[in-house]
């Protein structure tokens, strides 16, 4: 693989009580790139996504082996409001808080200590410039999220996550609630945003893996019904030429 | 087919003689109380503390300021113990692994479960037993706040749940994923978010306390003079209707302060409905 890596998986296993959710996946996730997770549903690929920042550990019989390394550090040895200030997520139905368009953008920064007026201000209108919203809400900051439609409130999630200035961000399945010209819109802004940041998006949707992502990884469970890392590799040659046969099956939609 | 149409039109018939009967059924009382009783009612009635006697002289001025002194001491103490509870009960109760906590929750669960249910007399009677006597703090609004305080906890503690239990998932699921602390998210996402079901919860617990006679009867006396302070004993307008009835021969007074009861429930329950409306829009 070529390029620098941001987040360095090393044969991790999740657990849930005695259920093996994710079986010694490794792979690297490459910087500025984006990393499409795809796999048929329960082979864990939200379970995975959801270990890079940690959401798991919500769940109380969580236990992990193996490491999951961002810039260098474990990221289950370190604090978890940095580690989640590095790695953003945007989930799959938008979920604005029931605030103004302002405050849901502002509300990271200012759970991170930031109260001056004029910089909340500047950084909430970058973040929606950024995720290409500023000019549908430009004159409306103050009116609720809730007046915005599906496409434009994932937007916002997306300018919500970007205020913080993560490293990473993480979606899940963003554009599954989503009509197509909303989903395609979301996958435009994907593409404008790996030159600032890392992607990394789940989908059950295996053309907008090929369309969107640089890399792909293939999860599949095996007989005990943890998930494992079948294939990773460049998305091109994944989606022309898979090593494995059981990828291919899946991508020609054999199964799943 | 005819005799279905028939079924139907009976089944419709029956239903709507039981919502026209129970409206009447509710007009008639609250008509009646407030007919009757608002030909009593004047400035001087609400300006007038009461004399006391057989013939029930005065007004209720001293009345409408024990209740209002009562609610407040009673929603001072109530309001942080119960939505405190109940953010716990939400919250944080499941990730506690301890087996201690675990046990005390389930009790907890369960005791607001019972005393929802319990008759507000035993409140009173436990009232009475631990704050009028083995405490020495006599009838006075500070036992009856603490008696209120114990009825009304479970209702606060419930309306705080099931308004917390109705904020999505995907609100804390968002604030975490910032960056967020567990209570920062609660303080700033959730509770706003919940706000109005927790508000709903305290001010039906305001009506309860204004409506109850029962437990300040035996925990808060019944002096019809004007309280001074946390220690003085007093009577709830609710509570003076019960001595106006039942010993004096002003019949008429205790409709009027029916009357006035019944005007002020009312106001609280658009208060609910403004404070729903308000804070949803």
């Amino acid at each position: 693989m070529t390029g620098k890596t941001v987040m360095k998986t090393s044969n991790f296993s999740l657990f849930y009580g005695s259920f093996k959710a994710l079986h010694s996946i490794t792979m690297d996730i490459p910087v500025n790139r984006i990393t499409a997770i795809i796999g048929p549903s329960g082979c864990g690929k939200s379970s995975l996504l959801r270990s890079f920042n940690r959401m798991n550990d919500l769940i109380s019989s969580m236990r992990t082996e193996g490491s999951i390394l961002i810039d260098g550090k474990n990221v289950y040895s370190q604090d978890v409001v940095e580690l989640r200030k590095k790695v953003g997520m945007v989930f799959q139905r938008p979920n604005p808080f029931p605030k103004s368009i302002f405050d849901n953008v502002a509300y990271g920064p200012r759970i991170h200590g930031i109260r001056d007026k004029y910089k909340l201000a500047a950084i909430v209108e970058q973040s929606i410039r950024d995720a290409a919203l500023w000019d549908e809400v430009k004159d409306d900051l103050g009116k609720s999220a809730f007046t915005l439609s599906g496409g434009q409130q994932q937007r916002l999630c997306i300018a919500r996550a970007l205020a913080v200035e993560p490293e990473v961000i993480l979606m899940d399945e963003p554009a599954s609630a989503l009509d197509p010209v909303a989903t395609l819109k979301i996958e435009e802004l994907m593409e404008k945003l790996k030159s600032k940041y890392t992607i990394v998006v789940v989908t059950h949707n295996m053309q907008q893996a090929a369309r969107v992502s640089d890399y792909t990884a293939f999860l599949l469970t095996d007989s005990e019904r943890s998930g494992n890392l079948i294939e990773f590799g460049p998305t091109t040659e994944m989606f022309t030429n898979p090593s494995d046969t059981r990828t291919e099956d899946y991508i020609c939609g054999r199964f799943g | 087919m005819i005799f279905r149409k028939f079924k139907q039109y009976s089944a419709f018939s029956a239903m709507w003689l039981a919502c026209g009967l129970t409206v009447a059924i509710l007009l008639a009382v609250i008509g009646y109380v407030i007919i009757r009783g608002f030909s009593h009612i004047s400035m001087d009635f609400f300006l007038t503390p009461p004399r006391g006697g057989l013939s029930g002289e005065g007004g209720i001025s001293s009345t409408i300021i024990a209740t209002l002194y009562l609610v407040g001491t009673t929603l001072f103490f109530a309001t942080p113990l119960g939505v405190g509870a109940g953010i716990f009960l939400v919250e944080y109760a499941d990730s506690v692994r301890s087996m201690f906590v675990q046990k005390l929750v389930v009790i907890a669960r369960f005791g607001v479960e019972t005393l929802a249910g319990v008759p507000s007399i035993v409140f009173g009677l436990f009232g009475y037993a631990l704050f009028v006597t083995t405490l020495h703090f006599g009838f006075s609004i500070l036992s009856a706040a603490l008696a209120g305080t114990c009825l009304v906890i479970p209702v606060i503690i419930r309306t705080t749940e099931e308004a917390l239990k109705a904020v999505p998932v995907s609100y804390r699921e968002a604030s975490l994923a910032m960056g967020a602390g567990k209570w920062e998210t609660i303080w700033k996402v959730v509770l706003p978010s919940a706000i109005t079901g927790i508000s709903t919860g305290i001010v039906l617990s305001a009506g309860r306390i204004v409506s109850e006679t029962a437990i300040f009867y035996v925990t808060l006396g019944g002096s019809y003079r004007t309280p001074t302070s946390l220690m003085s004993s007093g009577r709830t307008m609710a509570l003076h209707v019960y001595y106006l009835a039942m010993e004096t021969r002003a019949f008429d007074k205790a409709l009027a302060t029916g009357a006035v009861l019944v005007v002020l429930i009312i106001i609280l329950n658009l208060v609910i409905n403004t404070i729903s409306r308000w804070l949803s829009a």
